[in-house]
């Protein structure tokens, strides 16, 4: 099952990737995301691997997931170790001046094919996309209001300095 | 830990001489005499009983059957039960640990089924996880799955084994006298003064983590545990049971003994993780059994009091 949204940052690039790559950042914006946790020496970049779960409906599924994909500001994929087979994508696309389009993916498939591993990825997929949705929503009220508070300041330094 | 994978402990099946008269016990009064019908009818079935218990294995647990398994746990804990657990971030991430749970929903007990599918998917299926059962319940030819969910048949022998290979134990000190418990005291924890779990956490100095649930005695209507029609057949000599409860469930409608199981109506599960206790740490050096398990059982009743004041109407929570 693959579930996917979409939304328009009025931010650069650079700026959304901050928030997208630090894991430090996740709980604040993730929808439904109970944990994320470092458990790599390295905190980001490729082969940082996060322990992560997500609440859908009675359980917290997820597992162990390593970065598979680094290409900044642009592109940071992961793939799951153990847990729930999943594998996930961040994707930023500049989409005029200071804009940015931000895509989040998750594609996962549950174990034990069969007809109840299908009703279930299909029966859980909706619960995915709000939270996929709801995240996307919060990452881009986080980033703009991070980009706002900066201007201001740097509105605030420029009057002091003239 | 690694003993464990290397060895593959062989866990006691959970029969003691005691417990069906065996060499050396005497059965009382009635082994005393030519046996009746009833009697030799009982102690077949008990025979047959002790016969289907499988002398456990811890290695029996299979995690890949349980990862596959839990799309179909994930569908009934979600859909039908509405399931909810929280506090799971309470179970040290590590280690041995006795979970210590109230137990409801008479021989089909829904908060178990919902508890492993939210063990399993926060710690992962790679982390050992046991839970004792009733040897009747083992013994029950559609019920042998379970072993490969790790349980494994109630016995001192198999806790000591379980916590030695480094699991996490799941134990419900009150068993089938809590678990048949009348539907009006649903909201009422009731170890029937049980203290062996006490004594593991101690000999095993491992934390004990409370688990406390709630809706799974409103899955049908209990209404006695039948402690006295259980004596009279001599249950509790030949079974180990204590009790045969008597209720009112689908699709039996009047449901004696409740050996066949039942379905379960759709009631809300509502699961609370406690803190961790460690023992020591809390009580010094040699902590009073007594004393534990009242804070245990107090600690436990104030939740379920909590919970049950978040309840507006049985069933649907």
């Amino acid at each position: 099952m693959r579930v996917a949204a979409q939304i328009d940052v009025a931010a650069p690039p650079e700026l959304v990737w901050a928030f997208v790559t630090d894991p430090t950042r996740m709980l604040h914006f993730m929808a439904g995301v109970t944990r994320w946790e470092v458990v790599s020496a390295r905190d980001r970049g490729l082969g940082a691997r996060y322990r992560t779960l997500m609440r859908v409906g009675s359980a917290e599924v997820g597992g162990l997931v390593e970065t598979v994909e680094y290409d900044e500001p642009w592109d940071m994929a992961w793939t799951s170790v153990t847990g729930i087979d999943q594998r996930g994508r961040w994707r930023l696309r500049a989409n005029g001046p200071n804009r940015t389009r931000v895509e989040l993916r998750l594609s996962y498939s549950v174990p034990g094919s069969g007809i109840a591993g299908w009703i279930t990825e299909h029966v859980a997929a909706p619960t995915v996309r709000g939270n996929l949705r709801r995240s996307l929503l919060e990452l881009r009220r986080q980033v703009e209001h991070e980009r706002a508070r900066a201007r201001a300041a740097a509105r605030r330094r420029a009057a002091h300095a003239s | 830990m690694a003993a464990a994978h290397t060895t593959r402990p062989m866990a006691h099946n959970g029969h003691r001489r005691d417990a069906f008269g065996g060499e050396g016990e005497p059965l009382g009064a009635a082994s005393q005499q030519e046996p009746g019908f009833a009697e030799r009818l009982l102690q077949a079935v008990a025979g047959r009983v002790r016969g289907r218990v499988p002398v456990a294995d811890l290695d029996e647990r299979d995690p890949d059957y349980i990862r596959e398994s839990l799309p179909r746990l994930w569908l009934l804990a979600s859909l039908w039960f509405r399931g909810e657990v929280r506090g799971l971030g309470n179970i040290p991430d590590e280690g041995p640990v006795l979970l210590v749970g109230n137990h409801s929903g008479g021989n089909v007990s829904p908060d178990t089924g919902v508890f492993i599918l939210a063990f399993s998917t926060y710690f992962g299926v790679e982390r050992r996880f046991h839970q004792l059962a009733h040897n009747l319940v083992l013994s029950m030819p559609f019920l042998g799955v379970l072993r490969k969910y790790g349980t494994v048949a109630a016995s001192p022998e198999n806790a000591d084994l379980a916590l030695r290979s480094g699991a996490a134990l799941l134990v419900y000190p009150g068993g089938d006298y809590e678990v048949h418990r009348p539907s009006w005291e649903r909201n009422r924890v009731n170890f029937a003064g049980r203290h062996g779990f006490v004594r593991l956490a101690l000999e095993h100095d491992v934390p004990i983590v409370p688990v406390v649930a709630i809706g799974g005695q409103e899955t049908a209507l209990f209404v006695s545990r039948g402690e006295g029609l259980a004596k009279l057949l001599g249950l509790d000599r030949l079974l180990r049971l204590k009790v045969l409860p008597i209720s009112l469930a689908a699709p039996w409608g009047l449901n004696v003994g409740d050996m066949l199981g039942h379905i379960p109506l759709p009631a809300k599960i509502t699961i609370e993780v406690l803190p961790a206790i460690h023992l020591r740490e809390q009580f010094g050096p040699q902590p009073p059994v007594d004393e534990v398990y009242d804070h245990v059982l107090e600690t436990m009743q104030e939740t379920l009091d909590a919970l049950a004041s978040e309840r507006r109407l049985p069933i649907l929570g």
